[in-house]
This record gives C-alpha cells, structure tokens and sequence, in this order.
C-alpha cells in the first residue's frame, strides 16, 4: 500500500511541476527581447552542448563581439541584441529553439550553425518569413526552396568543386586518396561532388577510405589501405579534430603523404597541444586565417582572444561578418527597430538580391544570389612556418 | 431520501464503471490525462495562451508519449530490458517518409499520405522486430538488452550508408553515393545526410490520435488473456511454462507490437520535420524513452505519460539557464531518481501524503482492512 | 604486411577496450548495475592527466598517477553519493541515474573545459616507433604499451580478487550480498572499493586512448564506454578474463573489418558478431550460466 500512496504523491508533485513549467513557459515570452528603445534582436541557433559544442560557442563568441562593437560604437543608434539558444546538434531541438527565440521576440535570425538542423529551421522559418544568414551550414538543402535563407559561407559543392579543380590542374600526376566522415552532412556532401568533379577531369581516385563520428579515433585501418593503395596525396574534407588525429597516426606510421583540406580544417593550428609541425605543407581553402594581415582580422582577434581567452576559428569570423552583414543590410532597408520580424524578412530579402555587398574577415564585397548562395571563391593556402600562405 | 440513495448508488455505478479494478483505473486515468491535456492545450493554442515553443513541442510530445507506452509495454509488462527502441522508430520514421514521397504526386491530402506512412511504419517496424525479436529473445536479462543496443546501433550504421530515390515512379536503392539515374532533389534518402525536403504533415490531432491508438493497443493487450499470459511470464517464468504458457510467443508478441507502435511513432515523428538524419536515433534516444518508462515507475503506464510530458518540456524550460541548462537537466534527473526510488525517502512521503489527504485521513480505517486484500496484488 | 599491421592496431584497441571493459565488469559484477557514467570518467581521467602535464608542466607518469587518485575519488563519490541510495532498488532505476551521471560529467567537461577539443601529448612523446619488414611493419610504442598494460592489469586484478582478503570479499559480495553481511563482510567498503579500482583503471584506459588517439573532448569517452561496455558482454559480463578476452576480439573485429570488409559498416559488423555469439553463448564467452531454481 505504501507504493500506492507513493504513486500518488509523485503524481501530484509531477502534475505541479509540470503546470509551473508550463507557466513558465508561457511567462518568458514577455521576457527577454523586448523591443525597448532602439534594439534589433538577433536571434541565433547552434550546438552549445554535445560533440558539436565548439562551432555553436564559435558562433556565439563571434557574433557577441561584433554586437558589443557595434552597440559600442554607436550608442545612439540602432542597438543589437544577441540571443543565442543550443540546439545539441539536433534537428528537432533547433526547431524548439527557433519557437523559443520567436516567442522572444526575435526579429532577425543568425543560424543555425550545422548543416541538418539549420535545414529545419530553415523551413520553419520560410513558413514563418523570419529572415535567416546562417555562418556556416554550408548544404544545400539549407537554401533550397527557401527564398529567406541566406549563406555566409561557401556551400559544400562549391568547395568539393573548387578542390577537384585545384588538386586536378596542379597536381596532374598525384595519386589522390580520400578520408571523409560519412556520418556527417558536411564531410559526405564534399566528397560526393569532389568525386564527381574530380573523375569527370578524365582521373581516378586511388582510394576512398570512411569513417564515422562513432568511431573517430583508429585510422590506422584507413591510413594502412590509403598507403598501400601507393597514394601521395590525402584529401580530407573533415573538421580539424579528427584531421588532427590522422596527421598524428600518418606520422607514428611513418607515412608522408601531402593533405589538402577544406574550410573545416581551418583551426588546425590552435588546437591545444596539437604539435602543429605535422601540419606543415598541409594544403586548405579556408576563407579566414588568424595570422592575415589584414588589420581588421588583426583586431578581431586581439579582441577575441582577449575575451574569450582562445583564438578564434573560422566559424568566430563568419559569426562575426554575419553580424555586421545584417547590420549593414537592415540600415538600407529603411524600416525602423519596431518593425515585426515578418516585414523585416520581406524587407531584407530585397536587399540581400539587390546590389548590396558586405565585406568582413572572409572576404571583400560578398554578394548574394537569389538562391542563397554567397558569391565567395575559396582561395588555397598552404600552411608554412605555422601560417597560412596563400597559393 | 430515495432520490439521495439512488444518486449514491448511481455514483457507485459510475465509479464502478471508471474505477471499478486496476485495469479500469489505469485506462481511466490515462485516457483522461491524454484528452483533458489535448483539449486544454489546444484551447490554449486558440487563445494564444501558449507560446510557439511549446506549441512546436506537441507532436514531438504525442510521438514520446507513445514510444513511451510502447515500451513500457516491453519494459514493464514483459519485463525485459531494451536499449534499442530508437532503433525501431528509425525503420518506420524512414519508411514513412519514402512511402510520403512516393505518394506525393498522387494524393494531395496530406492527411491520408501520413495515414499510410504511420501504416508503412508499423509493418516495417514490426518486420524488424520479427527478424531481430525470434532469434533473441531466448537470452535473458542484460544480454537481452546489449543485443537490443546492438540491433539499433546496426539499424543506425546501415542507414548511414543506404541511398533511396525516385526514379519516375520507381523506388531504387543502393550502398553507395550514385543512384542510377537518380539526380539532386529526387533522392529521398541519402545515406548520413538522411532526409531532406520532407513535407510536413503531421499535426497536434494526428499526433494524439496516433498516442491514443498506442495506448488502446496496450492497454487492451495488457488487459487480455495474452496480457495476463505475458506478465505471468515475466513475474516467474518458470511457474508461467510449467502451466503451459508458449513463453518464447509470448514474449515475441509484447516484444513486435511494443516494435511496430514504435514504427508507428516514428513515422509521425518523421513527418513533424522537413529533414531527419539517422544521428537522430543512436543510444542516447533508445536511453530518453527508457527514461521516461523508469521515471514514470516501470510498467505504470500514465506514469510513463506524466514524465514523457515532463522531460521532454523540461530542457526548453529551463533554456534561462543557459550555460548550465544541460548540467541541470542532468541534476534534476539523478535527484527525482533518487527522490523516486529511495527507500527511505518514499516511506517518508508516504507519510506526509498521509496527512495532508484529507480523504485518505477519513477512509483511513476501512482503506487498512482493505490493504490487507490489495498488497497481494500490488507486489509485481 | 598489412595483415600484421591491422593485427597490431587491432590488440592495442582491443587492449583499450578491455582495460575499461574490466571497470564494467567489476561493477556489474558486484552491484549489478550497468554503469553508463564509466565511459565519461575515462574523459575525466584524459583531462585531469592533460591538465597536468599542459599547464603544470608535470612528467606524464605523474600526472598518470594524479589522474588515477583523481578518478578514483571521482568513482567513490558517485557511488557514495548517486548509486547507494538506490541500492536494492532494481537495476533499472540505477541505469537510469547512471545515465544522468553521466550527462553531468559530460556537461561539467564542457563548462570546467569548454567545448574546444585538446590534443593530448603521449605518454611516450620522442619514443621512437619500431619499423620493421623495411618500414612497412610499424609498432607505435603506444600500442605496444598498451597491450603490455593490458596483461599486466589483467593478471594483478585476478591475482587481487583471487588472494587477497578485500577481493575475496568481493567475490563474496557478487556471489551474495546477504550471505556477505552476515559473514561480517563490509559490503559497502568492498562496494566503494570496486568502483575505486574500475575508476582508477579508467584513468589509465583514458591517458592510454588519448596516447594512441589524442583528441580530447567532453564526449571523448561516451563511444569508447559503449564499445567497451558491449565486450564486458561479448567476454560474459562479471568475469574479469572474459572482459579482456572480449576487449581484444571486440578491437580486431572492428580494425579487420575496417581494413577488408567495409569502413563505413565496421560498427554494423562489430556489433553483428555480438548478437551471433550471445546467439550461440547466451552469456557471453566467459560467461558463467545461472540455472534457475524453482
């Protein structure tokens, strides 16, 4: 009988706990984003937590610092307001936070970070006319059918392609061997044009050898193979952390091969404890470098690095450019900081298919198609000395 | 006085009717919270009441509910342990979502595309169950549940590299990244990436009707003879054969419907989304809908319903913390583990729920002559 | 060449598998509940040892050592403060608050850490690896410590719980817990004294894996405590031979099939093999059979 009453109890403190939440749920919406004064809340969607937690909290640091600069800078004027809900990575939890940041107040959206959630939230968004610059999910399903979706970052076709090309015309006789991560969008949307590219140029591949983010740790299997397999140059279109991990094996196997990475490899060389001689004449397209220059990426990140106590990875300059492109584009539509998010949706659409350009830390004069896509052209750098050159 | 004594015996009736034994009470308490929980929120929905956050979270809530109740149907009635629930909604979620596809061009109601998506679903789901549930359920215990985990770790690892698409009105697939003249947006499928471009059309009335049908099913399976046999089974095994009871059958048959209701649920999940990735389905899902069973009291099928409910709505609420919203989450759930299952703690609230039912205090007397009867029922 | 190659990455995973394998084990063993939070103290463990050496510039033998004491206070902890109050509650219930453990450590790493991923520094940075076979057969010191670490533990473990007064005591709390405590057996110091040694062997599995596969990150361990998980019952769970016996099959099916069957299925075909045995040996290689009384 004591279980009995015990049930009950807990389902009296359940069913409590439940009413108080939902009133909860229901009192924050008031909370947060009120448009109070002169304030553009942006809202932004990414992994916070979880095995994609870096990209999300990149994203979240990046663009925090262009809106403290350009609340800075500009007091009186339009200021922003950044909100950046997790999404762990998974659709159906970015949707959730999506609803979240609309029931906010949101009125302009940076995100989502990742490729599968940030094509959900797309829709969503589309049905919803919420304006969307997503920093770096770079599918194609992102834009697809959705005329409210705009890019940052180079999509994935465009970088299998770009390397296809370089890899065929400046390497003619290498024999190309292929790592990917076929559980990630990312990794497998590359290769498949890569291949398709990279064969219709008249060549093989030597190898292609998987792996999956399950098991991301042994490559001595694949490395065995690739090197058996005669192949001089390694094609890695991953993220840096599990490039790190085979550029580590690579090296106790005795194996000397030429990398050519993509966009996700950028980051390579600040990964803590990483002996980043292994990633010397390491090749990458990579629209950001830290050590550039260029005095603006300069400051970025002296700033970043002052704050947040890291260096900052590309992911951080797309945030950051995203910030300002929406800043920039919001100025030319006219409306004023009351506007609703739908009237600023139709009114930035009309701006981003105009003429408008943005320039930033990955590239001058970025201009978009009515597709979504960014006219950006990834540039190849090699890494020499711990740096980035470009070729 | 007449009048008086016929509404009391008309109360009784009724009661009988509602409350009337174990069974009568679960289906009525659990029918209830699901109908007065739908026409309460949707009210809300219509009164603007509730915000979008938790409005997008209404089918996703319906879909745990059921994956919820149908595994307690495994978990608590058959008393086997299984880690690999996701595995079996990711069959019917990708199922339902190519039969969708395939109908597209012919039926436009969005309605009957999901019926039968939820139907495509459930007979995949429980195909799998078949395969994976004959050869397996002779192990027992843990084993039982490390092939469970197995199976959908398999299931997510093939879909990993499995490719549909429409080719005309033709379905082909294949194990690799090119499809034989199958281009761009006619894939449905493509191995990792998983779905994309899915027309919505699952909607709050669907969702719940669906949940509604899973606790039918169960409920009146609980309530059979195949029930009884069932949990015959699962309290001890070897008095339930030595009765002549098919055990191996029995087994199956809790172990393909809990299967197919998680086809099912799936397939309604799948249809919430304009995109699915197999990641969706690994362990940790299979862990979350365990969660739920074990947090609403293994086998206590409302229960199961109250903390669906819950942990589903409690990381979105407690999004105001920020940083520390998952280190909460993960807080709060070893303190109710704990506040639920302790011994110590559940004789205290025991006694303090004692005091402050006022009902409970009143019937005291004659609910102890009665205890005497139900604990012998109640020890499973 | 190849084959040998595989072979020897295969039992240096393998190894890896079984040292956290065995952590599984005990536990189960004696408290028979899966502890789904293992897999994240091997995380910790990588962490605490990287700390160390990184920003205190200790020698990575020490900082093993440190890890080690960190990781068994670690275990002795949640057992103390998460997994006792349930004690005779079900398994189930334990699981469950296994999990949520779990999800805590995980979610600690990414708060105390942050989300950006480490490179671990080898315990055998600067040790040369051994070509042979004119280069084409490499043996990394890590994988050849690893598989030595491995036997050693193996046998000091059996030697303890087979000699020793605390590990017969044990052996006498998995057999029966009752019967135990009337024998005047402390259940619950040799309760906390299992998870202390499966903790403390964790950090080691952790410095280890980050040795031969050196990026570190807060879900760093959740697959590998899978894996490992899954050869503590490929091995039959609750014996200590059969978790190594597990752990170093369960690494050379994945590595063999990696190299000659398929990259992309080699989990699919791992964990295959584990339903086919428990099909053929429903407790698993090692495992001992409970006949049931009437």
């Amino acid at each position: 009988m004591k279980n009995k009453k015990w049930t009950k109890f807990v389902a009296v403190v359940l069913s409590c706990m439940m009413i108080l939440m939902m009133v909860a749920g229901c009192g924050s919406k008031s909370g947060g984003g009120d448009s109070e004064g002169n304030t553009l809340y942006i809202g932004g969607i990414g992994p916070l937590t979880g095995a994609a937690a870096l990209y999300g909290n990149a994203v979240k640091n990046g663009a925090q610092l262009a809106v403290d600069e350009i609340n800075a800078a500009n007091p009186d004027g339009v200021q922003l307001v950044w909100d950046m809900q997790d999404d762990e990575h998974d659709a159906e939890k970015s949707v959730n936070a999506y609803n979240k940041l609309v029931d906010n107040g949101m009125q302009v959206l940076i995100g989502a970070v990742t490729t599968a959630p940030c094509t959900a939230v797309a829709s969503e968004a589309n049905a919803n006319r919420t304006f969307a610059l997503t920093p770096s999910a770079s599918g194609p399903a992102v834009t697809e059918g959705n005329d409210n979706v705009f890019q940052l970052c180079f999509s994935d076709p465009n970088q299998g392609i770009a390397s296809a090309e370089y890899i065929a015309t400046n390497y003619p006789d290498a024999k190309v061997g292929v790592i990917y991560n076929n559980a990630d969008n990312y990794s497998s949307g590359i290769y498949d044009k890569f291949k398709s590219e990279y064969e219709a140029s008249g060549k093989q591949l030597a190898a292609v050898e998987a792996f999956s983010d399950d098991a991301n740790a042994d490559f001595t299997a694949q490395l065995n193979s690739l090197k058996n397999a005669g192949v001089d140059l390694i094609f890695l279109p991953i993220y840096y952390t599990p490039a790190s991990n085979i550029m580590t094996q690579a090296n106790k196997m005795g194996y000397d091969v030429t990398y050519f990475g993509v966009d996700g490899m950028d980051g390579i060389l600040d990964l803590e404890g990483f002996d980043t001689s292994l990633a010397e004449g390491v090749l990458l397209l990579t629209p950001f470098t830290p050590y550039s220059e260029d005095e603006a990426v300069q400051n970025f990140v002296k700033a970043y690095e002052e704050k947040f106590n890291e260096t900052p990875i590309q992911f951080a300059a797309d945030a950051y450019d995203c910030v300002y492109a929406i800043y920039d584009a919001f100025g030319k539509t006219g409306l004023g900081t009351d506007a609703s998010m739908e009237d600023i949706c139709e009114a930035m659409i009309g701006v981003f298919t105009g003429d408008f350009t943005a320039s930033g830390l990955t590239a001058e004069e970025m201009k978009w198609e009515a597709s979504g896509e960014v006219n950006k052209t990834p540039k190849v750098c090699i890494i020499e000395d711990g740096k980035y050159v470009e070729k | 006085m007449a009048e008086r004594k016929e509404n009391k015996a008309g109360a009784k009736r009724l009661r009988n009717i509602f409350f009337g034994n174990e069974y009568k009470k679960e289906a009525t308490i659990s029918y209830g919270i699901l109908i007065v929980g739908y026409i309460l929120l949707q009210l809300g929905a219509n009164a603007g009441l509730i915000g979008r956050n938790l409005q997008g979270q209404f089918v996703p809530i319906c879909v745990y509910i059921s994956l919820a109740i149908s595994l307690n149907l495994v978990v608590g009635i058959s008393g086997e342990l299984s880690l690999g629930h996701a595995g079996f909604m990711s069959v019917g979620a990708f199922t339902g979502i190519i039969v969708t596809r395939m109908m597209e061009a012919s039926m436009p109601s969005g309605n009957v595309r999901l019926f039968f998506a939820v139907l495509a679903g459930a007979i995949t789901a429980a195909i799998a169950g078949i395969i994976i549930g004959i050869p397996i359920l002779g192990l027992r215990g843990d084993y039982l549940a490390i092939v469970t985990l197995a199976f959908g770790e398999i299931v997510r690892n093939i879909m990993n590299v499995l490719y549909f698409g429409l080719d005309g009105k033709k379905l082909k697939f294949a194990f690799n990244h090119t499809i034989d003249g199958v281009e761009g947006n006619q894939r449905i499928i493509t191995g990792a990436i998983g779905a994309t471009g899915v027309t919505k059309t699952a909607t709050f009335t669907t969702a719940m009707l669906l949940t509604l049908f899973t606790l039918f099913v169960v409920l009146n399976l609980k309530n059979s003879k195949h029930g009884r046999c069932i949990m015959a089974v699962r309290d001890n095994r070897i008095a339930g054969e030595s009765i002549g009871i098919n055990v191996k059958k029995y087994k199956l048959i809790a172990f393909v419907v809990s299967a197919a209701l998680a086809g099912m649920a799936g397939a309604m999940f799948g249809q919430n989304y304009s995109t699915l990735a197999p990641l969706k389905f690994n362990f940790n899902t299979s862990v979350l809908i365990l969660v739920f069973v074990v947090l609403g009291g293994i086998g206590n099928i409302w229960g199961g319903i109250l903390a669906a409910t819950l942990l589903t709505i409690l990381p979105e609420a407690l999004r105001q913390f920020a940083d520390y919203r998952m280190l909460t989450y993960a807080v709060v759930l070893i303190v109710v583990m704990i506040c639920t299952y302790n011994p110590t703690i559940r004789a205290r609230a025991g006694m303090v729920w004692e005091k402050i039912s006022p009902r409970k205090r009143r019937k005291k007397k004659a609910e102890e002559a009665a205890d005497h009867d139900e604990t012998g029922k109640e020890e499973m | 060449m190849n084959f040998l190659n595989s072979l020897i990455s295969g039992l240096s995973l393998g190894s890896v598998y079984a040292i956290i394998a065995l952590g599984y084990t005990m536990v189960y063993g004696i408290s028979k509940m899966l502890n789904f939070a293992h897999g994240d103290v091997i995380m910790v463990g990588g962490y605490v040892s990287f700390c160390l050496t990184m920003y205190m510039g200790m020698n990575g033998w020490i900082a093993l050592a440190l890890a080690m004491a960190v990781c068994t206070l670690l275990g002795i902890t949640i057992e103390r403060l998460a997994y006792r109050p349930l004690r005779g509650t079900g398994s189930l219930a334990v699981l469950i608050t296994a999990i949520g453990v779990s999800y805590f450590l995980q979610n600690s790493a990414l708060l105390i850490w942050g989300a950006n991923p480490r490179v671990f520094t080898s315990l055998f940075n600067g040790v040369d690896t051994i070509h042979a076979a004119n280069g084409q057969l490499t043996i990394t010191a890590e994988s050849l410590f690893t598989i030595v670490a491995n036997i050693v533990i193996m046998i000091c473990l059996t030697l303890f719980v087979s000699r020793t007064k605390a590990g017969k005591a044990m052996r006498a709390v998995s057999e029966d817990n009752g019967a135990a405590q009337l024998m005047g057996i402390n259940v619950n110091r040799s309760i906390s004294m299992t998870f202390a040694i499966g903790s403390g062997l964790a950090a080691v599995a952790g410095v280890l894996m980050c040795s031969a596969y050196p990026v570190l990150m807060p879900t760093t361990g959740s697959m590998p405590g899978i894996k490992a998980f899954t050869a503590a019952v490929f091995g039959g769970i609750g014996s200590i031979p059969g978790a190594m016996i597990g752990g170093l099959i369960l690494g050379l099916i994945e590595i063999m099939s990696r190299a000659y069957i398929s990259t992309e299925l080699s989990d699919a075909i791992v964990f295959a093999c584990l339903i086919i045995v428990l099909l053929v040996k429903p407790t698993g290689l090692l495992g001992k059979k409970v006949n049931e009384k009437v």
